[in-house]
């Protein structure tokens, strides 16, 4: 399985490297790895990642949350929650994200955004989206990633962060690049 | 309501005789005989009044389950079965399946009819797989797929007359709402707000399906049919391009608009009257104007689509209060003189009485104490902002712009009140409204459009009113004062349509999944049942053999399911509150069940 290097490519670019290695992670989906430490040990422009190179939350002893998980909880509940229910609890119309991120790494995540995934039984018939083609979950799907970690190790609450840390100029450039248009 | 049907016959009469043929003479007949229920409104005014009166308050007591039927389906339950004959016809969520089902015969199923649908339109339904409903006419049961196609069946076998497809789900164009029909025509929404679809209503031929005629809610004239002169807004003509040049560039395109709520019809002026939804995005500042004809109440002819008058509600939407509403006809005293009004209890939290002849604005107060936005319409006919209303800079996400928080706006993004209809009682003259008791904090930010993916833009959290911790209201309103005249508290939003009998009892169900039953006069709670899920199903009553059945849907789910499963929290409480407010899955489970009630032997 190719690696994705979070933080290192265009987020555009990145897109289509995970359209080009979803096969490989769909079926690799049951052999994740375990999930891993989410101890942020290294940051670049205000992004954290964990000693495996995957993106995480850093949340400081006043409460005060990374501009990532504060984009993520913004994006997840713009195009997330009208399924998953708030904060990641879940809904009478698909599972809670807070506990899926226990079970699911990084790669199996991005895997089943961009492509979607289907489950139907006698019971129901639950189908979600591929988002691979849409710059307002893909462009932000490391965001989305980290708030739902910071979530299912219960290092947020279900509120709304109140105290976050400036929005990285990294993170306005990437927007824009991802975007294909600045404002 | 009497005074009302007499005249509607009357004037039906008078219309036969002069030649000009009814086609659905028939549903007008069917929809006098009170033991049927031939319409997913009850009757053409949505007043859901039943003048069945063996159920009364004194009586109500000793209701009882007579029989229950599972549709097998474990999605949101919304709209109610249809009565023709002794035949009842039930619909459900997506595959949306049709029963059957032989009221004479123990409840046989005589035929059951499930269309194949591709499962990729599950997730571009925005808030789960509901539908609210058949329609019947002709000798065909009517239904609107969530793939947007419309099928007619014979309704004595459920073999396919015809089908037709109304939209593309590859660009979010679903179908939620129940279709309607209307003279020969059967008329059909669109639902994708949250998808960017530009909202249109659609009429077809009864016997081939053939469009006859399509109305946009935004777009040039000859899409929206609005005639320049002739089309009024509040009582003056509207102008050329008004459904383009309150829009930037070529935004109108997938502007929104959609038109997933309830029709009604005024047979006399041959009018029907809808309402538009929510303008796209949901943020404000990505689409300056007005937006017209978004947030919309429309007038328009049924034979030709002409929109006759228009009124929108909410200029340049901010909060997501879409104007779909139900238009309850009724003829009211105001002012010493008897109106023929429309009422209609919007998302914003006002409730409107209008002249439905001409679109005059009459009444628009707040529904719910606590709703804050605005502080009123603007009642004046001789200033500038005639019935616009006043934005609260506050509470304005337009005002405080993108990547800002506005707190506490009443009400939430769902409404005081979303499609969950209301019922109209011409005995009492009241109107009974289940209502939504909810704010929220409201986030608007930069989003980029794909077709067939979501189009939102805002970040949002909900919670009950300060201090308060009930989410819902069921109210009695004056429509002609613009009053609460009484209001029992829920723990949840109320989202069950309501019915109202002339045995002086009111219906409604409850997310939790009671059945209740209210005195019509005080709102005095008289029964209570809880069926196996939550209820966001409209009550219905019919009559079979001598008896009088008052039937329901349980099936918790639809944006209720979706923002009230895990409880809502408090956002005062600050870092580390969990679940300030009551969850409704610690209350009630998925389900899929019609339970019907009657008095014992």
């Amino acid at each position: 399985m190719p690696a994705v290097e979070p933080g290192k490519e265009a987020p555009v670019i990145r897109i289509f490297a995970i359209a080009l290695v979803l096969g490989a992670l769909v079926n690799a989906a049951a052999l994740a790895a375990p999930l891993g430490d989410p101890t942020a040990v290294k940051s670049e422009d205000g992004k954290y990642f964990d000693k495996d190179g995957n993106p995480t939350y850093k949340i400081q002893a006043d409460g005060t949350v990374d501009w990532y998980t504060y984009s993520g909880y913004r994006r997840y509940h713009s195009d997330c929650h009208v399924c998953h229910g708030p904060d990641g609890e879940g809904s009478s119309y698909a599972p809670a994200l807070k506990n899926s991120l226990k079970s699911l790494d990084y790669n199996d995540f991005l895997g089943i955004v961009a492509a979607g995934r289907k489950n139907v039984n006698t019971a129901q018939e639950s189908v979600m989206p591929a988002f691979g083609t849409n710059p307002n979950v893909m462009c932000y799907i490391d965001d989305i990633y980290i708030y739902l970690r910071a979530r299912a190790n219960d290092a947020i609450g279900r509120v709304r962060p109140e105290k976050r840390e400036p929005k990285p100029e990294a993170f306005t450039k990437a927007e824009d690049a991802c975007f294909g248009e600045k404002r | 309501m009497r005074k009302f049907l007499t005249s509607t016959v009357l004037s039906t009469a008078a219309v036969i005789a002069a030649g000009s043929a009814y086609a659905n003479d028939e549903l007008i007949k069917l929809s006098q005989d009170a033991k049927q229920w031939v319409m997913p409104t009850g009757n053409y005014a949505n007043t859901r009044h039943s003048t069945l009166k063996q159920i009364t308050a004194d009586n109500v007591g000793k209701l009882q389950v007579a029989w229950t039927f599972s549709t097998g389906v474990l999605r949101g339950h919304e709209g109610a079965p249809l009565v023709i004959g002794d035949m009842m016809y039930l619909h459900g969520p997506f595959p949306n399946p049709v029963f059957a089902l032989n009221l004479k015969d123990e409840n046989k199923i005589v035929w059951k009819y499930e269309p194949k649908q591709d499962p990729n339109v599950i997730p571009v339904m925005c808030c789960d797989t509901v539908n609210r409903g058949l329609s019947y006419a002709d000798g065909k049961i009517f239904l609107s797929q969530a793939d947007t196609t419309l099928v007619a069946l014979d309704a004595k076998t459920g073999n396919v007359v015809w089908s037709v497809k109304n939209g593309d789900p590859g660009k979010g164009e679903t179908s939620t709402g129940a279709p309607m029909v209307m003279k020969d025509k059967v008329l059909v929404g669109i639902s994708g707000g949250e998808f960017g679809v530009r909202g249109s209503v659609t009429a077809y031929d009864m016997k081939t399906g053939r469009q006859v005629w399509r109305a946009y809610s935004m777009g040039p004239d000859s899409d929206t049919l609005i005639d320049p002169q002739k089309t009024t807004n509040l009582g003056k003509p509207v102008g050329p391009n008004s459904g383009t040049n309150t829009w930037q560039g070529e935004q109108w395109k997938i502007g929104g608009g959609t038109t997933w709520g309830w029709y009604s019809y005024d047979p006399d002026l041959n009018l029907m009257y809808y309402g538009s939804g929510n303008p796209s995005t949901w943020n404000p500042k990505q689409r300056p104007g007005d937006n017209r004809w978004s947030m919309t109440i429309f007038a328009r002819d049924v034979d030709t689509g002409q929109a006759r008058w228009v009124y929108q509600m909410t200029p340049h939407d901010e909060w997501d209060y879409d104007g779909i509403n139900e238009m309850i006809l009724a003829d009211q005293q105001i002012g010493g003189q008897t109106r023929k009004t429309l009422v209609h209890f919007d998302r914003n939290g006002l409730g409107y009485t209008l002249d439905r002849t001409n679109g005059e604005l009459l009444v628009a107060d707040k529904y719910d104490p606590k709703v804050n936005w605005t502080t009123g319409v603007d009642m004046n006919k001789s200033s500038q902002n005639y019935g616009r209303p006043a934005v609260v800079p506050q509470y304005s996400t337009e005002h405080n712009g993108e990547d800002v928080n506005s707190k506490n706006i009443c009400p939430a993004a769902l409404g005081s009140k979303d499609e969950q209809p209301a019922a109209y009682s011409p005995d009492t003259g009241l109107f009974y409204v289940p209502t939504n008791h909810v704010c929220m904090d409201y986030e608007p930010f930069r989003v980029r459009y794909t077709a067939g993916q979501p189009y939102v833009g805002a970040t949002l959290s909900m919670y009950p009113p300060q201090g308060e911790t009930n989410m819902g209201n069921f109210i009695a309103w004056d429509a002609k004062t613009g009053k609460i005249v009484w209001s029992d508290k829920e723990q949840f939003s109320v989202w069950s349509g309501a019915l109202s009998t002339a045995g002086g009892v009111v219906f409604y169900g409850t997310l939790e999944g009671y059945l209740k039953a209210v005195d019509a006069k005080t709102g005095k709670e008289l029964y209570k049942f809880k069926t196996p899920s939550g209820i966001i199903g409209n009550v219905m009553t019919y009559e079979q053999g001598g008896k009088q059945y008052v039937a329901v849907l349980s099936g918790v789910g639809g944006w209720a399911g979706i923002g009230l499963a895990a409880g809502l929290t408090d956002p005062t409480a600050g870092l580390g509150a969990v679940g300030g407010y009551a969850g409704l899955r610690n209350y009630t489970s998925l389900g899929g069940q019609l339970t019907v009630f009657a008095l014992p032997n």
